[in-house]
């Protein structure tokens, strides 16, 4: 019966979905936000890549919110998976293969993640890509070598380094006139690694945050597992 | 034979995958199909977003060499799809490590199990009795029934 009344609900809701859908034309967004955006945001902020001026320009305040939102999920993650000891069991190395390629990925995939990260603000990519990226690497010797020991502690201080970083350039902004998280720094040359003021130094932080707190995260379920018998 | 609607295709796909989800999570009874559901569910909300700023004929809001193209797709929506990814898979761990501590705590992940251990633990640690229906009948011994019956 419950099976049932979730179908019918469900046909509903993907009629009214439809419904709504057909009511503009695909390919002729209504939003005239977005239009205003990529007329003024080359002059306002100066990043190539208009989708980093609006994650690191216009709503960046989100972005700290978003940014609060990971802190919490590992923070909570952390807590309620606890610490494993000293002494914990844990399972044995990986094959060969996974080893080597643990080896090799490592140096390259913490040099993709940064590249990426750096150059948030000129092509598709950022912070958040990035960071994931350099997650990956992180979590990495972890498979290959259960046994190793996760840096915890480094990786919170890495973290917090960076988040405080991010609330700094804000309160910079705010005490010299601006707006909070307003860039600083001038525009500089479109296009140049060293351009959109204090954008790419934002995307640093954001990069570093997300990386740290997933490989953490992803640490503990991992830590977590070879406890259990 | 004329080409297929791509605007109709792509949104039957972002409402299917919005459907399916929506349907794991309330017919599914395995804790880990629920959460998988969840993930199918954000992927399909994502992409709905990201249709909503397609633009025909524009190209991505990326300006190179310094000029700038012509039509642009609307930045917001991948803006938003852009942290909304990062953020539903920092989630989706949180999500998977109640479950991992479930597991070791109860031994199974099925929802139906996991309420009457739930309902048993949470009343003994409030100090009430299980809190059954109304309509139950009264929870009389057996060898009382009898006597009372002859």
């Amino acid at each position: 019966m419950r099976n049932y009344l979730s179908l019918l609900f469900l046909a509903g809701l993907a009629f009214l979905l439809f419904v709504i859908a057909g009511q503009f034309e695909f390919g002729m967004a209504p939003m005239l936000v977005g239009s205003a955006i990529n007329q003024a945001s080359p002059e306002q902020v100066g990043a190539a890549n208009i989708v980093t001026s609006v994650v690191l320009g216009y709503r960046a305040i989100d972005t700290l919110g978003e940014l609060a939102i990971l802190f919490a999920a590992a923070t909570a993650g952390g807590l309620v998976l606890g610490h494993a000891g000293t002494s914990a069991r844990h399972d044995p190395d990986a094959g060969f293969i996974l080893r080597a390629a643990a080896d090799v990925l490592f140096p390259l995939l913490l040099m993709v993640g940064l590249f990426i990260i750096v150059h948030g603000h000129l092509t598709p990519g950022g912070g958040f890509q990035g960071g994931v990226i350099l997650a990956a690497a992180f979590f990495l010797p972890l498979l290959a070598r259960p046994g190793t020991r996760f840096p915890h502690g480094s990786f919170a201080i890495v973290e917090g380094i960076a988040g405080a970083a991010f609330i700094v350039t804000g309160l910079l902004a705010l005490l010299t006139g601006g707006e909070f998280l307003q860039p600083l720094l001038g525009q500089g040359e479109m296009g140049g690694l060293l351009s959109a003021g204090t954008l790419p130094l934002l995307y640093i932080a954001v990069g570093l945050k997300v990386g740290t707190e997933l490989a953490g995260l992803m640490a503990h379920i991992a830590e977590y597992e070879a406890l259990d018998p | 034979m004329t080409p297929p609607d791509i605007g109709l295709m792509l949104f039957t796909a972002a409402f299917g995958l919005v459907g399916i989800g929506a349907l794991g999570i309330v017919m599914a009874n395995h804790l880990v199909r629920i959460v998988l559901s969840i993930v199918l569910l954000e992927t399909g909300a994502n992409l709905l977003l990201m249709l909503s700023g397609y633009r025909a004929g524009a190209v991505a809001p990326i300006i190179v060499d310094g000029v700038v193209p012509a039509s642009m797709v609307d930045p917001v929506p991948q803006a938003l799809v852009l942290t909304a990814i990062v953020i539903g898979v920092a989630v989706q761990a949180f999500m998977m490590t109640l479950v991992l501590r479930l597991y070791t705590v109860y031994g199974t992940l099925d929802i139906r199990e996991l309420r009457t251990h739930l309902e048993r633990d949470l009343a003994k640690a409030a100090g009430v009795p299980l809190p059954g229906s109304a309509d139950a009948p009264l929870d009389v011994p057996a060898t009382v029934m009898r006597k009372g019956g002859s």
